[in-house]
């Protein structure tokens, strides 16, 4: 059926030579190992193009902001000192897909490329639930179309220093501005734009209602018991700020809305790195091994594939001068391919911990992972004792009331679990980022906002950045604001105050 | 399902503007670190890109972190001798166990260094001198071409095609190639006259001479009217504007009481001056000589960075300025320009003799003299007696300067004739 004779022969690429691996990947991909896709937008792009897709974190689109500009300085650099390669993809989670092929790389490269973006990465944003809750395929270029127009007509209006001081702001809560439970309804540009101007009126007289206030009567006390507001603690600190903050215009309120969407656009991808980055790096080996397999891609091919594949699944150990962590590619790699060894020829150890999986069709048991976990769960799921052993891994527990580093668990039967839960520990949000949520709002006093730190292990919060943190919060809020830390007995403290003048 | 789009045709630098932004905000910065990248260069040595650094704390952009402490489990992979239970001291800066966290915590990083193009250098160079936008837009222009005519060439494209020319090698191609033929057939014509004249049309030989003359004939249409070897084409070349050479004198009292700070602001005072000139002249000289009692032809690095003490006698310079021009540059085949920078101090009885020498041996071969008085506690005999020279030479410019915004005012009115 299909003929054994090579794609192609020598390492320089046509446009032709690319729509027939592309084809022959896909052939692969769908019919083979049945991988559910969106279509390929797939953009051949220079070198310095890719540094400015690079340095607009992926957006293909973006408004402008010196932060941007400033990546792009630091990309250029390396790259120019020739530190650092330029990553060999960029691929956006949008519908069509879209991927960016390097003009500089070599057929080997671009076969590659396709296979990990085109049809792994493709995959996994169309298959995983976070991606599915989180993000709008179908609607995100437009919306971003939207926001950098929206941006460009507020920096004409009101100035770009007001414009970036507010993006400053926003920028540095966007972390805190992620809903990390409630479903966010699906973006598109011609309902925003439609609804934009709208919700703004609405939402000035929402706001100014909420300030009303009856004049306090003199002598009378305090109110007792003021109902206390929010009601709830809010974790999404830059939604609260866009619904509630007294002083915002309309217009910066609508900006606080465009980051905090794309901040949860990101947020999927945050929580996914390993799983994604090892699914993309399992599909092209796969797939490229398939096409070695029926003999339509030489020796040299698989020799040059081979050794850039090598190269990113390559993991350090700690003591080595250039360990910079685990790499999320060696782990998610041998995370998936030892997936499939245990569905296809399990030991009596894995059959142990893993019963529901061994002698299972390894096909239907990737679906189902891809699908249903984020990193933190899926390592808590399916990290083996073998891969423990494979990685050497072990935990070390620094507290700073010890004078040392205690060692508390390895490869060992006694550490696999411990490993296990602190590996994927280490990959939750919640416990990496420091947990503050918005805590009171004296709407008869003097409009202050109060936040909490829930400290979580003793951690404080680092002491360089906290008060400008603060700063960035009253430069938006408007009045005073101050932050609490609230340790595990339940006792609170003032960590940092900005007070209004 | 897929398909592929060329995207690199189109345009780069989407990022320019998020750059320029970049730079914009850390100004003050930048203005510093260019400030330093300046007293490390040579002034001839102004017009390049130069890379930067700025503290990497105050370009960060914020976030909510973990600080250190606290109790925290971290895993990494390649374990080799602990085993569980162990107990180990706590690594200096952040390594093994705290790795992570220390970087995330931005400590212990680098200083943000990035390349800044010749124009962004220039701009923030120019930034606190107050030079108005004409002179930055003529200090930091290209040197410019033009472009000439040079002859002619066989090819090109045919917007140049030289018609004149090209017909003119036509016909002598023509004229070339036809010769013989022409010459056999007006032989061959008057046989054939001849012979009717004589014989009449039975003649012998009337035939052939009639094939011959139509051969002939025939050759000689075949000549081409022009042919692609004929074609000539304008020729232009491109030769920068002409230009002629300059020498650029620096004079700088070095006496004790010119501190650091004052000659860094003669540096840049110098450097403006330079730069100027390199925007009009192909070649120039710089030639320094320093001076406290008597002067001296240095090099630039001991001209700006070796320290002497003493009195100060303003005319040895100027006499060894005038000795150098009379017998390196000729003024005739040099453009002179010389500044001068001091705190004004000089022996009391000198500054007459400065005066004339300036006059008589300097002025009438210069095309400007500038003279800076640096941050003077009170103007000396020295600037009573400049005063006079300035009145009576319009190329002479003097000024007092307290900072590096003064400088400019210096070379007002040199700008200004190069403007207008």
């Amino acid at each position: 059926m299909t003929e054994r004779a090579l794609i192609s022969e020598g390492s320089e690429w046509t446009f032709p030579l690319l729509e027939t691996y592309e084809r022959e990947i896909a052939r692969i991909a769908h019919e083979v190992f049945g991988l559910d896709t969106y279509p390929n937008q797939i953009e051949v792009i220079t070198a310095e193009q890719m540094m400015d897709a690079y340095s607009s974190v992926g957006m293909p689109i973006g408004y402008q902001h010196w932060s941007f500009g400033k990546q792009f300085v630091a990309t250029e650099k390396n790259y120019r000192r020739g530190q650092m390669g330029l990553a060999y993809e960029i691929v956006i989670n949008s519908n069509p897909c879209i991927a960016y092929l390097m003009e500089e790389n070599t057929v080997t490269m671009q076969a590659l490329v396709i296979a990990h973006a085109c049809y792994g990465h493709n995959s996994f944003f169309k298959g995983n639930y976070l991606f599915r809750t989180w993000t709008a395929a179908d609607s995100i270029i437009d919306y971003l179309v939207f926001a950098r127009r929206y941006v460009a007509q507020c920096e004409e209006r009101y100035g770009v220093e007001a414009v970036e001081e507010l993006l400053d702001s926003c920028h540095a809560l966007m972390n805190q501005g992620v809903d990390r439970y409630k479903r966010p309804a699906p973006l598109s540009m011609a309902k925003e734009q439609a609804r934009q101007r709208e919700r703004a009126d609405y939402l000035q007289s929402q706001v100014n209602d909420l300030w009303r206030t009856l004049p306090a009567r003199p002598g009378a006390p305090e109110a007792a018991h003021e109902e206390r507001f929010p009601p709830e603690p809010q974790e999404n600190l830059l939604y609260f700020i866009e619904k509630h903050a007294p002083l915002l215009e309309p217009w910066q309120r609508e900006i606080v809305r465009i980051v905090r969407k794309i901040a949860q656009y990101f947020y999927p991808q945050r929580q996914t790195q390993v799983m994604n980055e090892g699914w993309a790096t399992f599909w092209h080996y796969t797939i490229l091994n398939r096409l070695y397999d029926e003999g339509k891609v030489s020796d040299g091919f698989m020799m040059e594939f081979l050794q850039s594949h090598t190269n990113v699944v390559f993991q350090p150990d700690f003591d080595t001068p250039w360990y910079n962590g685990i790499n999320p590619y060696a782990l998610g790699f041998a995370m998936w391919t030892d997936l499939k060894r245990i569905c296809e020829s399990p030991t009596e150890e894995d059959r142990r911990w893993f019963p529901e999986l061994a002698d299972s069709d390894w096909r239907k048991t990737f679906d189902f992972a891809m699908r249903n976990f984020k990193d933190e769960s899926f390592i808590a799921q399916y990290l083996s004792p073998k891969l423990i052993r494979d990685f050497k891994l072990f935990a070390v527990l620094d507290d700073d009331r010890e004078d040392t580093l205690e060692i508390t668990a390895i490869h060992d039967d006694a550490g696999y679990r411990r490993i296990r839960q602190a590996l994927a520990d280490q990959y939750n949000l919640g416990s990496r980022e420091p947990n503050i949520q918005v805590w009171n709002v004296d709407r008869r006093g003097d409009r202050s906002l109060t936040l909490r730190h829930s400290v979580y292990n003793r951690r404080p919060l680092a002491s360089g950045t906290t008060f400008e943190m603060m700063k960035h919060l009253y430069r938006l809020w408007g009045f005073t604001v101050r932050l609490e830390a609230v340790d595990e007995n339940g006792k609170t403290s003032l960590v940092s105050e900005v007070r209004r003048h | 399902m897929s398909h592929f789009v060329d995207r690199r045709l189109n345009g780069k630098n989407r990022s320019a503007v998020n750059r320029q932004r970049f730079l914009h905000r850390f100004k003050d910065q930048l203005k510093r670190a260019v400030a330093d990248a300046m007293t490390g260069r040579s002034i001839t040595d102004v017009d390049s890109g130069e890379k930067v650094s700025i503290p990497t704390k105050d370009i960060s952009e914020p976030t909510f972190a973990h600080g250190p402490g606290g109790r925290r489990e971290a895993i990494h992979p390649g374990n080799k001798e602990f085993a569980a239970g162990d107990r180990i001291a706590r690594p200096k800066g952040g390594g093994g166990g705290g790795g992570k966290q220390a970087s995330q915590d931005g400590e212990g990083q680098d200083d943000f260094v990035f390349e800044l193009s010749r124009d962004e250098f220039l701009d923030l160079f120019f930034e606190d001198l107050a030079l108005p936008d004409l002179v930055k837009t003529q200090l930091a222009r290209i040197p410019e071409w033009k472009t000439v005519r040079a002859g002619f060439t066989q090819t090109g494209v045919p917007a140049n095609i030289n018609i004149v020319r090209s017909l003119k090698g036509a016909l002598a191609r023509r004229t070339a190639l036809g010769a013989t033929y022409r010459r056999r057939l007006h032989e061959a014509e008057r046989e054939l006259e001849e012979l009717l004249a004589r014989d009449g049309e039975q003649a012998p030989g009337v035939v052939e001479l009639k094939e011959e003359i139509r051969r002939l004939r025939f050759k000689l249409d075949a000549i081409p009217f022009i042919d692609t070897f004929d074609l000539r084409y304008n020729n232009r070349i491109r030769q920068p504007k002409p230009s002629t050479q300059a020498v650029m004198f620096c004079i700088m009292d070095v006496s004790g009481s010119m501190d650091q700070e004052r000659k860094d602001l003669a540096k840049r005072f110098f450097t403006l001056l330079y730069l100027f000139l390199t925007r009009n002249y192909e070649r120039i000289e710089v030639v320094f000589i320093r001076h406290h009692t008597v002067a001296k032809e240095v090099d630039e690095h001991e001209f700006f960075y070796s320290r002497e003490t003493g009195g100060t006698v303003v005319s040895s310079a100027l006499t060894l300025m005038a000795d150098i021009v009379r017998s390196r540059y000729p003024s005739g085949a040099w453009n002179i320009y010389a500044a001068q920078a001091s705190d004004g101090d000089n022996w009391q009885d000198d500054s007459p003799g400065c005066r004339e020498i300036l006059l008589e041996r300097i002025m009438p071969f210069v095309q400007y003299f500038a003279y800076v008085e640096i941050t003077p506690d009170r103007h000396q005999s020295l600037w009573e007696e400049y005063l006079a020279v300035q009145t009576q030479c319009k190329h002479f410019a003097m000024q007092e300067i307290g900072g590096a915004e003064d400088i400019y005012p210096v070379f007002r009115e040199l700008f200004k004739r190069r403007v207008t």
